[in-house]
């Protein structure tokens, strides 16, 4: 059995005993949620093996579940989650909360508004932080799905961080979006300005029990027209009250991958992870220093880190 | 620092919530990954969470006189469920009668209303010097060893 001691050096990157994936992913395939559990920890701590253990999953149908601060995210992932799990589906959930730049800590607490999927042993629900990330998306997060996976969760919610302006990230990990919106108005414009609209599979006006959500979901229809994503559905829901909730599950299990998005998804991919490699990039600090120190240039810079680490 | 995974509960039927929520933001101002359950959760679900989660920690909090059977509830699935190692603590409105029974189901420290947060902090640190070195201090790993 692996020991918690040893995980918390890991996680730390103290060099430790190398760590058995393999048994872990095939004693998760066999159903034991702590060696999932653990799999998921060691791959977000960067651990290369168990990395690569979750390369090639299985076929699964991931969707990222976004929207500003409150809008009822996490209670419609809680309902989504038991719908799904109540068609016979396997259901893993993974909900981001941001860490805090200054303690390195993260108070995880989407888990509070879960109610129904906490009550489900056949659903998984896993929280994640986004630690060392520079965006609201945390670094091997795709990894971290790929292991869901492969433990055999053929549906993945991801339910992101309330995002501001400019988080599209998620559409290059879900393969479908959805985008929750709430009745006021004020979403809506910054929904528009971020561009993450027209990245939307699916549009949910949330709250639709209070006043202005009708108003909202038109707004949001005329929105789209102008855009490329004319056909994105716009639906009504009030996760509080389940109204809606079933018309959102149909919707969602027909959804079918598309072509256009799919280049833009790699291309988000692609980035991410060259980001990711830029930041566990030794020579990093050092260039950061002789950068504030005026001994190279930006240009300079980035020529160099595109160089092989040892040349 | 070791950055832990603390799982921090509110068990059974209990409303009371603020004091769970002050210790776990304090929790993570000190750099930790704290998962809040939210209220009314049975043992069960809070065992759950725990192993999802890959917790090394929970701490249970109960103002509402129900700690004598759901603590050492908690502590039972723990050990049924595998996670011996995991260490347990508390707080809430615990009355020092009550106490000698959580530490004999393995209940490592009790926190009652007024601790300073750098207490519980303590308690941590000396859980992570335990486990570094080698010494029983989970709720399935048979040691007297407790603070408070
Ligand atoms: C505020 C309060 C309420 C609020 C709760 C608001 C909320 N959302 O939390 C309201 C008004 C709703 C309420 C209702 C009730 N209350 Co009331 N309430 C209190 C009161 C006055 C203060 C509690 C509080 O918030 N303290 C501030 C926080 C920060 O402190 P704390 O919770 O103790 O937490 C600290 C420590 O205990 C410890 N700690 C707590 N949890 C954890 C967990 C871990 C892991 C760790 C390490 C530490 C730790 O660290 C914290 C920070 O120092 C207490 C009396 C008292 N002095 O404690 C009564 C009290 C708890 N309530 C009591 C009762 C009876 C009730 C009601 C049943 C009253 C009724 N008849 O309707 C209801 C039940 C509600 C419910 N559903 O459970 C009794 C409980 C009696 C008992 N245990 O036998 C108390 C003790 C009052 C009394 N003397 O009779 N209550
Ligand atoms: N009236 C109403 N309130 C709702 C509805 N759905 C969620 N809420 C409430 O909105 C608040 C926020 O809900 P969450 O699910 O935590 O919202 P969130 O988007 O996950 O929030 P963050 O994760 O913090 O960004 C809670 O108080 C919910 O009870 C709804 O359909 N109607
Ligand atoms: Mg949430």
């Amino acid at each position: 059995m692996v020991h918690h001691a040893v995980l918390e050096r890991a996680a730390i990157g103290v060099g430790v005993d190398r760590l058995d994936s393999i048994s872990l992913l095939n004693e998760a395939k066999n159903g034991s949620r702590r060696s999932l559990a653990r799999l998921l920890s060691l791959i977000q701590s960067g651990d290369t093996t168990a990395i690569d253990t979750v390369q090639n999953p299985p076929a699964s149908r991931s969707l990222g579940i976004t929207g500003p601060p409150g809008v009822g995210k996490s209670v419609l992932t809680d309902r989504l989650a038991s719908a799904f799990s109540d068609r016979g589906q396997r259901v893993a959930v993974l909900c981001i909360d941001p860490s805090s730049p200054v303690s390195g800590g993260s108070l995880l607490g989407d888990r509070m508004r879960m109610e129904e999927s906490g009550a489900d042993e056949r659903i998984y629900v896993r929280s994640v932080a986004t630690r060392d990330a520079v965006g609201s998306l945390p670094f091997r997060l795709s990894a971290m799905a790929d292991a869901l996976a492969h433990a055999g969760h053929d549906r993945i919610l991801i339910e992101t961080a309330g995002v501001g302006q400019t988080e599209l990230g998620i559409v290059s990990i879900a393969d479908h979006v959805l985008l929750v919106e709430g009745p006021e108005r004020g979403d809506i414009v910054q929904a528009e300005k971020a561009g993450i609209l027209e990245m939307a599979d699916v549009v949910v006006v949330n709250k639709s029990d209070l006043p202005g959500a009708e108003q909202a979901a038109s707004d949001l229809r005329s929105g789209l027209e102008f855009g490329r994503a004319s056909t994105v559905p716009v639906l009504l829901v009030s996760a509080l009250n389940h109204t809606g909730v079933v018309d959102l599950v149909e919707t969602i299990e027909n959804l079918i991958p598309s072509d256009t998005v799919s280049s833009m998804r790699w291309r988000l991919r692609l980035l991410e992870s060259l980001q990711q490699t830029v930041l566990s990039d030794n020579r990093l600090e050092d260039l950061v220093r002789r950068l504030g120190d005026g001994e190279v240039s930006l240009q300079q810079a980035v020529q160099e880190l595109l160089q092989p680490e040892d040349a | 620092m070791t950055r832990l995974r603390i799982v921090v509960a509110k068990p059974g039927l209990d409303g009371h919530d603020r004091g769970a929520k002050v210790v776990a933001r304090a929790l993570r101002d000190a750099g930790h990954e704290v998962i809040y359950t939210g209220l009314r959760r049975t043992p069960e679900e809070i065992v759950r969470i725990v192993e999802d989660e890959d917790a090394s920690i929970v701490g249970l909090s109960s103002l509402s006189g129900a700690h004598a059977f759901l603590f050492p509830r908690v502590c039972e699935l723990l050990n049924e469920a595998g996670l011996g190692d995991v260490v347990v603590f508390g707080g809430g409105i615990i009355p020092q009668a009550d106490r000698p029974a959580l530490h004999e189901a393995g209940v490592r420290g009790i926190f009652g209303p007024g601790t300073p947060t750098d207490e519980v902090l303590s308690f941590l640190e000396e859980v992570v010097e335990r486990r570094a070195n080698g010494s029983p201090c989970g709720v399935g790993e048979g040691s007297d060893w407790r603070r408070s």
